[in-house]
């Protein structure tokens, strides 16, 4: 029990990860490097292997392939899988208390199963469930049963935090609170690993994000450079100042290099395209002598990017027409 | 290295002690045990409670238990009814209420989520069994005090092999009830198959009619049946009579494989 763990470099260090439940294949080959500190998102959709890789790395499963070292520790050695249950706290996606335990009794019996714990009344004040002391877990909501549920993956005051699914489930109020109890929680020094497939929890929360689709790695870096990778992909809305004959500006339009996508939307024209494409579709325009009466520029979120780097099967999403001859 | 880790730590910076989490389970359990009405008074009150409104009740009460039998003959009926009454105290707690809490706990996630931690889920097993073998001596206490304040029940000829009895029915009892736990996917699956085997027990250990009024073969049958056998056994050294090593050796048979097996099938999640 006493192994030392790595106090410098890597949280969590994993390579090469497979694992596969009969026929499927959960995971292909994930490789990702946390960071000391950092709030580390693992985006995906549902069977990506979000959950999979992260129970690789908690010591919950056993990978077919690849290693998996957090704090140093190799969850595959007995002793070090003890070692690495004192350091990770797992929140896991269902509940997993019985429904007549209450709030402070579930934080006092599993602060007893660590060596130095955190203070339970200390936690219950850091996630706002001080009121709730004395109500039973069935009586709670689902953001309150989600707040302890953080609480007792922190309450032996671990180093990394797994963090599954925190928010799904919650409606937009309660999700904003748990928000701010995993900034919360950063800021207290522990390494966050945040599973989720809310791309805004993402944005919002992460310092950076590893994009699994089909079991891999399908891009991996901070929310922005994510987005840069998805083809830095713009849209302009353009209102024009009279009515037009929409074909034929529409194929003008859609001839300009680096246009994917042009389209009329409630009289205005909505163009998608690559960063470079709206100069030269403003300049198109004015060549046709149509004039702007409102322009407006979006930035891909990472929700696009989440769309476009893990499009699995091209067929689900026809692109369209344009798109063929410009790509 | 410099830490910056800012969760505050309990007070006293109380080190592990061993025991410390085991003692915590049991308290958590004992307390979930409490607040469940349900399993309160059919763990520990009704087996009291049948054995007196019987007593209080039937004629047959303080009939001798036996025409035929000199040694049964010996005792009331309702004296009879106790060693039946036991049986039946172990059969609730260890048939109908632990595989069902148990698969419950495995259904929920509850002893998934002790596997993340240094502590591990067996704990908690053993935390269960604890309460629930305080839970079922306090009614085997209560039915027989209830019996013999009020209803005459004349106390055991060879109270060490009764003990011996009780004590290898719940070691059998709790073997198969572990074995439905183990094999249970769903808290429905271990309520039906408990439910079943705890009826079944109930009719073998004579809680409708005493073995002795059953026919022959029944009588055989449930001789093989952990609860048959325990009533059977504790019937036998209540009047004084032989040792009842057959019996004995039925219900050390059922523990004997079948905690083992319960163990290798357990699954955890």
């Amino acid at each position: 029990m006493t192994t030392p763990v790595l106090m410098t470099g890597p949280v969590v260090q994993v390579e090469h990860l497979r694992k596969r439940y009969g026929a499927t294949l959960a995971v292909d080959d994930v490789s990702l490097t946390v960071e000391r500190g950092e709030i580390f998102g693992i985006l995906g959709r549902n069977g990506a292997g979000k959950t999979t890789t992260v129970e690789m790395i908690a010591g919950l499963r056993t990978p077919d392939a690849g290693t998996v070292r957090v704090l140093g520790l190799d969850p595959a050695v007995g002793a070090q899988r003890a070692r690495l249950r004192e350091v990770v706290g797992l929140q896991l996606q269902e509940s997993a208390l019985p429904d007549r335990l209450r709030v402070r009794e579930a934080l006092d019996l599993y602060a007893s199963f660590y060596d130095e714990p955190a203070d339970p009344g200390g936690l219950l004040d850091l996630l706002g469930l001080t009121e709730q002391a004395d109500t039973a877990f069935r009586d709670l909501s689902g953001g309150l049963k989600q707040r302890l549920s953080v609480a007792l993956a922190l309450v032996g005051r671990p180093q990394v935090a797994i963090l599954d699914e925190l928010t799904t489930g919650l409606d937009p109020l309660a999700r904003r609170d748990a928000w701010a109890v995993v900034e919360a929680v950063r800021d207290a020094g522990v390494t966050i690993l945040l599973v989720t497939h809310l791309m805004e929890e993402a944005e919002r929360l992460c310092d950076r994000v590893a994009l699994i689709s089909a079991g891999r790695v399908a891009a991996v870096g901070t929310p922005e450079e994510v987005v840069a990778l998805a083809a830095g992909e713009q849209v302009l809305r353009v209102r024009p100042d009279r009515a037009v004959a929409d074909d034929a500006l529409l194929a003008v339009v859609a001839g300009v290099p680096g246009v994917r996508d042009a389209v009329f939307d409630d009289g205005a024209l909505v163009v998608r395209g690559g960063a470079r494409m709206v100069q030269d579709v403003l300049v198109a325009l004015d060549r046709a002598d149509v004039h702007a009466r409102d322009v407006r520029l979006d930035r891909a979120s990472l929700d696009d990017a989440f769309v476009s780097l893990t499009d699995v099967d091209p067929l689900s999403t026809p692109l369209p027409p344009t798109a063929a001859t410009e790509a | 290295m410099t830490t910056t880790y800012a969760l505050p730590a309990a007070p006293g910076g109380s080190r592990r002690r061993p025991g410390r989490a085991t003692a915590r389970l049991v308290g958590c359990e004992a307390r979930l045990f409490v607040r469940d009405p349900a399993a309160m008074f059919f763990s520990l009150a009704f087996p009291a409670v049948l054995l007196t409104v019987l007593g209080l009740v039937m004629p047959w009460a303080d009939q001798p238990y036996s025409a035929t039998d000199p040694q049964l003959a010996g005792i009331t009926a309702i004296t009879g009814y106790t060693p039946i009454v036991l049986s039946l105290a172990v059969a609730t707690v260890s048939l109908s209420l632990f595989p069902a809490v148990v698969a419950g706990y495995r259904q929920r996630g509850v002893l998934r989520r002790l596997s993340t931690t240094p502590i591990g889920p067996s704990r908690l097993l053993v935390a269960l069994i604890v309460v629930y073998v305080v839970a079922l001596l306090a009614a085997a206490a209560l039915a027989l005090a209830s019996g013999s304040l009020l209803l005459g029940v004349t106390l055991p000829r060879r109270p060490a092999v009764v003990l011996l009895a009780f004590v290898l029915a719940v070691l059998s009892a709790f073997a198969v009830g572990s074995l439905v736990a183990a094999w249970a996917p769903t808290v429905g699956a271990a309520n039906g198959v408990g439910q079943t085997l705890y009826m079944l027990s109930m009719f073998f250990a004579g809680v409708w009619l005493p073995l002795p009024l059953m026919p022959h073969a029944v009588q055989a049958i449930a001789a093989w049946t952990p609860l048959g056998a325990a009533s059977q056994a504790m019937t036998t050294a209540w009047v004084g009579g032989a040792f009842p090593t057959m019996e004995l050796l039925v219900m050390t048979g059922w523990a004997v494989v079948g905690i083992p097996v319960a163990a290798r099938l357990f699954r955890w999640t």
